[in-house]
């Protein structure tokens, strides 16, 4: 037991240094989202919820996502039933004992692309995809940090020499990563007309993750302005009637 | 009926029953307080208006988590999204533990600056250290129970230290456990026990209360209330300066809790548990930062978990390492200066537990330890036996009053 510690401190000496040392800062994005009182660009969610769904959903689960969240990016109640529609959810077992699919409800949650962690790994030579619901709180600087890794795939330097099916990234820890680029451009049709550049839709896709990962982000930014609004005048009134309790009393 | 001039005849019956009013008549409006206390002694009332607000949180929190391992992340992420205001009950929980504990080190330099802890008030300082400790143990049983990467390796490596104990260490750490590694029955008991010990923790606050009401508030001169003319009612005058003290604190408050919720935390405890994954970087929460680079300052493990506690009980034996008379460091010009330097190292210890241990780290992270215990245990007795302290007032009105002219000015 008292090596398990001395291994647990060493490692937890010896990784940051190389995950530290090496990995590139991420690039610095200004998100409308996280300026004080900010909020999400709602057609900037929809074009990133389309490329999760055409794009990332093929290996990426987004479990603690429900289709009625849907509703808070600005889909309307018709188009996320027609969403949830669209999927097959396994459901059951029924009164015969049976599993069956049956077409989605706006009360399911996103389906995920992988019966487990296991059957995950076994389709991506060995590494597992990480949840996208919760990724971008999971990781320092997360909104940046997701931009600059799906903007930051390069040819590997040729000091550099890749493990078997990893590709180069600068901006992950160690540089190699078992995701391939999977962004090129037009690689989505934008209903809106905008165009689907590398760089456009990792932006999109980010803040529809950044929504993903806290939604309760307007909220909490709407809650807390008037909290804010309250607490001055609380503390305007609360010097007021202190300097007037005190008038009396020589101090 | 009774004589403590009651009017209202419901009042008046209830107390002669039960003398609740009394009681707080006694312990609000008659309370003696010294007319001179100055922002930093709102701090402990601050504290317990949080302790009150972590309990009630944490109720309410405790109605949708779920203690299993299977569960508990899933069950956070429930509570973020699904519960109505959800997401402002736990950040005000995970933020209020970082604040209250903000109070609490503020309130403990307050005291050290002060000499709050000299004779008669050695039992309520000490009350007040059992109190941080049980805080300390209470937070990190906190911090397990999301069940992410972080609660996961923190439960893994803090229980670890037990086993630095000869001969029985191991023992202890299988018996902490409830098993052979942090596992269910680790994350059932310690939510068992943080459920208790913020219980814990009021009974020693009562305690503290009772020990603070013998003799009353130290002040900022740090002599003795000497007459009716030193002091004021607690009762309106301290409510309402406390009242305005809060509203300023819980700005900072608040705008953790809705502008920057998770940055006191580690984006590593959104990423469920995993045995089979280290973190990069295994770090406490900031609060228990300076206690980490002390143990990580000390090559032998059991050396590292003995300075680490004793880094904290030593403040037990401080009524009696501090051989001065005076309590305020204000008539102290050469402890003054020793007090800023400790605080300065104090916080160069959370700086170096932010960081890890290798090169430069490792030497200022010594040297940062070795300055903390000298402090106590020579600079301390040292200064009180050598400093030639600064004449004091003659009483609290009178000091008062003296500054009241250039006050004006």
């Amino acid at each position: 037991m008292r090596k398990t510690l001395i291994a647990l401190i060493a490692s937890a000496v010896a990784l940051p240094a190389l995950a530290a040392s090496d990995a590139k800062a991420p690039m610095s994005i200004s998100w409308s989202h996280l300026k004080p009182f900010g909020t999400f660009d709602r057609a900037e969610l929809q074009r990133g919820y389309q490329v999760y769904k055409e794009v990332c959903a093929a290996c990426h689960a987004a479990k603690y996502l429900a289709f009625r969240n849907l509703t808070e990016i600005g889909f309307s109640e018709a188009e996320v039933k027609a969403i949830a529609a669209s999927y097959q959810i396994k459901d059951g077992p029924n009164d015969e004992g049976e599993m069956f699919d049956r077409p989605g409800k706006p009360s399911d949650r996103l389906p995920s692309p992988f019966a487990n962690e296991k059957a995950a790994r076994a389709a991506n030579s060995g590494a597992y995809p990480p949840d996208l619901s919760i990724v971008v709180k999971a990781r320092h600087n997360g909104a940046n940090y997701v931009y600059s890794l799906l903007n930051g795939y390069e040819d590997a330097p040729p000091n550099i020499k890749l493990g078997d099916g990893m590709t180069y990234n600068p901006y992950f820890p160690g540089m190699q990563i078992a995701m391939p680029k999977i962004l090129n451009d037009e690689q989505v049709t934008y209903a809106d007309g905008t165009k689907a550049t590398i760089a456009q839709m990792a932006k999109d896709v980010t803040a529809f993750l950044s929504w993903a990962s806290e939604p309760e982000t307007e909220a909490r930014h709407a809650l807390g302005m008037k909290v804010m609004i309250f607490m001055l005048i609380a503390i305007g009134l609360l010097y007021a009637a202190k300097r007037r309790v005190w008038a009396g009393v020589e101090h | 009926m009774s004589s403590n001039g009651f009017t209202n005849p419901i009042v008046k019956w209830i107390d002669y029953r039960l003398p609740i009013f009394t009681f707080m008549k006694h312990s609000l409006d008659e309370y003696p307080t010294p007319k001179n206390l100055s922002y930093w002694w709102n701090l402990g009332s601050l504290a317990g208006v949080f302790l009150v607000l972590q309990i009630v949180t944490g109720i309410i929190l405790v109605m949708h988590y779920t203690p299993h391992t299977t569960l508990a992340f899933d069950s956070i992420e429930h509570i973020m999204r699904d519960v109505n205001y959800g997401w402002l009950i736990r950040y005000l929980h995970s933020n209020g533990a970082s604040m209250f504990f903000l109070c609490v080190y503020v309130h403990i330099f307050r005291g050290l600056y002060y000499g709050s802890y000299k004779a008669p008030r050695e039992i309520l300082w000490m009350l007040g250290v059992i109190i941080v400790v049980i805080m300390m143990a209470t937070a990190f049983m906190g911090y397990v129970l999301p069940w992410g990467q972080m609660s996961f390796w923190g439960a893994t490596v803090i229980t670890n230290l037990f086993s630095a104990i000869p001969v029985v260490g191991e023992p202890i750490v299988t018996w902490l456990w409830g098993g052979f590694t942090v596992d269910n029955p680790t994350l059932q008991r310690f939510f068992s026990l943080h459920y208790l010990l913020p219980f814990v923790i009021v009974g020693l606050v009562v305690l503290h209360l009772v020990a603070l009401h013998q003799h009353g508030s130290n002040n900022p001169l740090g002599i003795d209330v000497k007459g009716p003319q030193d002091s004021i009612p607690f009762h309106p005058y301290y409510t309402i300066k406390d009242m305005f003290g809060f509203a300023v604190f819980f700005v900072l408050y608040f705008y953790w809790v809705f502008f920057n919720p998770n940055y006191l935390g580690h984006p590593d405890n959104y990423i469920q548990a995993d045995p089979l994954v280290t973190p990069a970087h295994i770090v406490p929460e900031w609060y228990l930062l300076p206690f980490y680079a002390i143990l990580r300052a000390v090559p032998s493990k059991l050396g590292g978990v003995i300075l680490m506690f004793a880094a904290i009980f030593i403040l037990f034996l401080l009524p009696w390492l501090d051989t001065s008379r005076v309590r305020s460091a204000r008539f102290r010009p050469i402890y003054k200066q020793f007090f800023w330097l400790l605080v300065i190292d104090s916080i160069v210890l959370g700086w170096i537990g932010a960081n890890p241990p290798e090169g430069i780290y490792i030497v200022i992270g010594r040297i940062a330890t070795i300055y903390y215990f000298a402090h106590f245990l020579i600079i301390m007795p040292l200064v009180g036996k050598l400093e030639r302290p600064l004449p004091l007032p003659e009483s609290i009105s009178k000091a008062v009053l003296k500054a009241q002219p250039k006050a004006a000015e």
